[in-house]
């Protein structure tokens, strides 16, 4: 089950900021889904293979020529924090 | 009076008055309306419309309206997905559909509203404000695409575009009273749809009557190089629409009428079912063991990938930025407060879901739970041309009712959600009233064999009078 | 000799290499010449993670990659496909990279280098395919980051991640190694080197079976070398002083040569693979014969012909291919001139030459190395002038025979030489007595004095034989 610590690490993992008073309430929320999906245990699936893709598609693939790209202006358009043609954002540190 | 028209209602209205007087009409309507169907009116609709009546063609949907559900990337009109997140977000370009649209001579008159990044069963999440049921204002109209539905009930638009990722245009069609259909996985290309689960969703054409979903699939359908999942196929839906289901073939899962359904719709939807009957068609009780597990395999999958494919939303390029000391402070500021409660729940998860120590336990068993479910529905295709059974359980809820237990909104699409995990397609077509409230009949049809479906429910309306009533004020 | 590696030291390389020959990125159609674009002009939705944009495979990238894997013996998978690695970083505009996680294109290969002791095979675990990042500039230092300005033209762009098995034993060999997959991979043109971020370098390190230390942001061969180095060092220094060796990433500081702990919460990596849903699986085993056949001819294989072809040495025809326009250049002079003496001529001198001043073989004419080469064959100059002329040509330009001429390096004939060794000996007999006293150095004067009155243009060894003929 989610505990508290696994709210903090798996909202780390995800970039969601969540202050720590709330802690408890998203890992009881979690957990009462989490309880849900554990029904799943009661299906035996040791002989089946997942399936990750519906269709049969295989080798889809586009040859390798030159199409337009966006103005720098069209690029930066929805961004409000931009410097000489950048993105600007605060530092890594 | 806002009214219901069809494809071919619109164009006789746009040759009588003009294409620019029927847009404004809808507009009108829209401006006076308190359903909160809307997120955003396209600026330049008039201007659009204008264009087609000086350039008059013999498009397909010439100077027809569509409303577009707001996670559809519309080039120059603000695309939200009813998300604090994207407020002010205008896509620099067109989704494949929309450029279909235009190619069709398509009006695109505004935004509908949803649950935030289609997470949701009643346009409740959203952060301009729930929509509500024009049958009756106190209850949901469904979701995620309940604005595009409710848009259609209310006389707002002739035709909608919505997305379908675990019911959600189903569910709204179906608590609405009008028509949609989610596709076989493939069939209409995903470029441009702002995505919540790439594995499952499809976009879905919403309408007032059978007739119009064929022509919207003419116009949107088919294969797209940018969509690596595009399937190259060569249908015309339109040669579908014919009134005559003699010796069809139907199964009804008996999972899907299950111990929670509201027995005034199990009524009505057995009526459905015999009548379809009288019309010609043969039935038989079939079984999907594995219905009942589709669900929380489902919402794994779903949620897997929604926390990768909502990972783009850092405030860097697009979107809310809030300020913060490092650049994972401000990510991490930014998701919090552009995000609403149901996103982040659901981001958490599938973190969780997928992350070391969990990936098997979750994310492949619910794959594995996925192949059982298609299994089921290919021995069950092996002997009917077409399922059948209710699109939802109940009728619409009331508003508030279900938003504090997010479990139980996600039960409700219990019956829809098997069909995505398949990739196979589905339609609901209203058929009867309980309490004043529609109820949805869902047909599930075989992988690309949407022909069947448009077939098996244009019978079934044309020999029944259902799609014939409105809500109050709407003609 | 044996190499002992008593050191117990392991080392495997993860080399990045960009598909830069192709003209657009891996998964659009964006053109790849960003290298003098202003930033931000060589996207689309696609590379810059817009909400709804879709994946699509350049083909021609998944050739490369195979044939990469080809180049380097390794096998290729029967079914592969895309994974996503899911991390935050301001340069990854999806918040995940595009990758391949355990079927990866081609793996199981080898590269035999030269090793300490002799040929050394470095096994090749695996090459995948996946995308790079964007560029991130960051403004003010380090510890006061003003923020960070963020370049999305490299995002998307095709690369190559080629992992060796710890088969490599020291920093030299280390080098040694990524010399020869540099120049495999100039010879199937998939890459150009000489472009910005063409090819980047993380090492991994252990001594004596501890656990091993990551080395990441080199950008050079010789910066591989000197991180490596600067690591034994550092290991072997805790050892010694009884510490253990922990398991961690550590950042190269290319100027100071040294390597520094990277202690940062973004460490701790959970990428949460899974199959990227945009993307079907690729099913391509069956276009090897044809792959295969595409294939040029690759560095040892060149060498082999070489040597059998023109009979010159082991030695020459290694510094020969080790640039394939080097070999290219080689064989047009060879098929002109003799072949044995030609090489001498370009890979003991030309070559020399040219990398001291930093030139490619770009700045030698062909015709004038054969006329050179025929010069000296024809003893029309000597070896010391035939020197001269190449480094004029470098430095200045022209052409060989205008320089001969100008300089007047053209070889005296004997009886010039005749003549002047009598002089010579006629004015110095002092010179000529102290030599046969046992006087070694008044020969090479003699020599010296022969060699002003012809203004150097005599072979000074001719002269000398002369000389010490005459005086017996």
């Amino acid at each position: 089950m989610i505990t508290e610590e696994d709210v903090e690490r798996i909202s780390w993992l995800a970039r969601i900021e969540i202050d720590s008073s709330k802690s408890k309430e998203y890992a009881e929320q979690l957990n009462s889904i989490l309880d849900y999906f554990q029904q799943l245990e009661e299906l035996d699936t040791s002989d089946i293979e997942p399936t990750y893709h519906v269709d049969d598609l295989v080798n889809v693939l586009r040859s390798d020529d030159i199409k337009p790209s966006f103005t720098q202006e069209e690029a930066l358009e929805n961004c409000e924090n931009k410097k000489d043609g950048y993105f600007k954002v605060p530092g890594i540190m | 009076m806002p009214e219901w028209m069809s494809i071919r209602d619109t164009k006789h209205k746009i040759d009588n008055l003009s294409a620019e007087e029927v847009t404004s009409s809808y507009l009108d309507t829209i401006e006076k309306s308190s359903i909160n169907a809307f997120t955003n009116i396209n600026k330049k609709a008039i201007e659009d419309a204008k264009y087609y009546d000086k350039n008059q063609s013999d498009l397909p949907l010439a100077g027809v309206p569509i409303s577009i559900k707001d996670n559809i990337s519309t080039k120059g009109i603000p695309t939200t997905c009813s998300s604090r997140m994207l407020e002010n977000y205008i896509p620099p370009f067109n989704a494949h559909v929309i450029e279909k649209l235009y190619e069709a001579g398509a009006i695109i008159i505004g935004k509908t509203n949803m649950d935030e990044f289609a997470m949701g069963g009643s346009t409740e999440t959203c952060c301009g404000g729930t929509t509500f049921n024009p049958w009756d204002t106190s209850r949901v109209p469904g979701g995620s695409s309940g604005g595009s539905a409710a848009a259609l009930a209310a006389g707002e638009s002739p035709i909608s575009l919505g997305s379908d990722t675990g019911g959600s245009v189903r569910s709204p069609a179906s608590y609405c009273g009008v028509v949609a259909m989610k596709p076989t996985y493939g069939t209409i290309s995903r470029y441009g749809l702002i995505s919540y689960s790439n594995s499952l969703e499809q976009i879905g054409p919403m309408a007032t009557c059978v007739e119009d979903i064929a022509h919207i699939m003419d116009v949107i359908a088919g294969y797209d190089n940018r969509d690596s999942t595009s399937i190259k196929r060569d249908i015309n839906y339109s040669d579908a629409i014919i009134n005559d289901s003699e010796g069809m073939k139907i199964g009804v899962p008996t999972e899907l009428i299950s111990d929670g359904i509201n027995p005034k719709v199990e009524k009505i939807v057995w009526d459905a079912i015999h009548k379809m009957e009288d019309l010609g068609a043969i039935w038989k009780e079939v079984s999907l063991p594995t219905t009942k597990y589709a669900l929380p395999a489902y919402y794994i999958l779903a949620m897997s990938d929604a926390s990768s494919n909502l990972a783009r939303f850092d405030g860097t390029r697009y979107g809310l930025q809030v300020e913060g000391n490092n650049w994972h402070v401000m990510a991490s500021k930014t998701r919090a407060q552009g995000f609403g409660d149901e996103v982040k729940r659901r981001i958490l998860l599938g973190t969780y879901a997928l992350s070391a120590g969990y990936h098997d336990k979750y994310y492949v068993k619910a794959l594995k739970v996925r192949t059982l479910v298609k299994n089921d529905f290919d021995r069950a295709f092996n002997d009917v041309d077409v399922l059948m059974g209710p699109t939802m359980a109940d009728i619409a809820f009331k508003v508030g009712e279900k938003i504090e237990d997010p479990l139980s909104i996600y039960m409700t699409d219990i019956n829809n959600v098997p069909v995505n995990l398949a990739g196979i397609p589905s339609m609901s077509v209203p058929c009867g009233f309980a309490d004043k409230m529609p109820v949805g009949l869902q047909i599930i049809g075989n992988t690309f064999d949407e022909s069947s479906i448009l077939r098996c429910a244009y019978t079934f309306e044309q020999n029944t009078n259902h799609h014939k009533k409105r809500p109050d004020g709407v003609n | 000799m044996s190499y002992s590696n008593t050191d117990g030291i392991m080392i495997g390389l993860e080399i990045h290499v960009q598909l830069n020959r192709l003209k657009t990125k891996m998964f659009c159609g964006c053109s790849t010449q960003y290298h003098s674009s202003p930033p931000n002009t060589h996207v689309c939705p696609v590379c810059l993670g817009l909400p709804g944009a879709l994946p699509v495979i350049n083909q021609k990238a998944v050739e490369s990659a195979m044939k990469v894997g080809l180049a380097l013996n390794c096998e290729i998978v029967e079914q592969t496909q895309f994974h996503r690695k899911n991390y935050y970083y301001p340069d990854l505009p999806k918040g995940y990279q595009v990758s391949q996680f355990d079927y990866p294109i081609v793996s199981n290969g080898k590269v035999a280098i030269e090793g300490e002791d002799g040929e050394l095979v470095i096994r090749i675990r695996r090459a995948h395919m996946e995308e790079d990042p964007g560029k991130l500039i960051h403004m003010g230092s380090i510890d006061k980051s003003k923020g960070t300005l963020i370049d999305y033209n490299r995002s998307g762009m095709a690369l190559l991640e080629i992992v060796t098995e710890p088969d490599i034993r020291s920093p030299k060999e280390a080098r040694r190694f990524l010399d020869k997959l540099r120049n495999i991979l100039e010879y199937l043109d998939v890459f150009d080197s000489d472009l910005e971020g063409a090819m980047r370098v993380d090492a991994n390190i252990s001594l004596q079976g501890g656990d091993r230390t990551e080395i990441k942001n080199i950008s050079s061969h010789k910066g591989a070398e000197r991180a490596l180095l600067y690591e034994i060092m550092r290991q072997k220094n805790l050892l010694r002083r009884g510490e253990i060796v922990t398991m961690e990433t550590r950042h190269f500081d290319e100027a100071r040569g040294v390597t520094t702990s990277m202690r940062s919460k973004e460490e701790e990596h959970d990428y949460r693979y899974f199959p990227e849903p945009d993307l079907v699986p690729l099913r391509v085993k069956d276009r090897t014969e044809k792959l295969l056949q595409e294939l040029p001819e690759l560095p040892d294989a060149k060498k082999e012909r070489l040597i059998s072809q023109y009979s010159i040495s082991d030695m020459h025809a290694k510094a020969l291919v080790s640039n394939l326009k080097i070999a290219n250049f080689y064989e047009e002079v060879a098929s002109e001139v003799n072949p044995k003496v030609a090489a001498t001529w370009i890979a003991d001198v030309l070559k020399g030459e040219l990398n001291y001043r930093d030139l490619t073989i770009d700045a030698c004419k062909v015709e004038d190395i054969v006329q050179l080469v025929t010069m000296v064959m024809e003893n029309k100059i000597t070896d010391r002038s035939a020197v001269e002329v190449i480094r004029t040509l470098l430095d200045s330009g022209g052409n060989c025979m205008e320089i001969v001429e100008k300089k007047g390096l053209v070889k005296v004939e004997d009886n010039v030489v005749e003549q002047a060794v009598d002089d010579v000996l006629g004015e110095n007999k002092n010179a000529i007595n102290d030599y046969l006293n046992g006087k070694e150095q008044s020969l090479n004067f003699l020599v010296g004095q022969v060699m002003k009155k012809t203004r150097g243009r005599a072979d000074p060894m001719i002269v000398r034989d002369i000389i010490a003929n005459r005086i017996k």
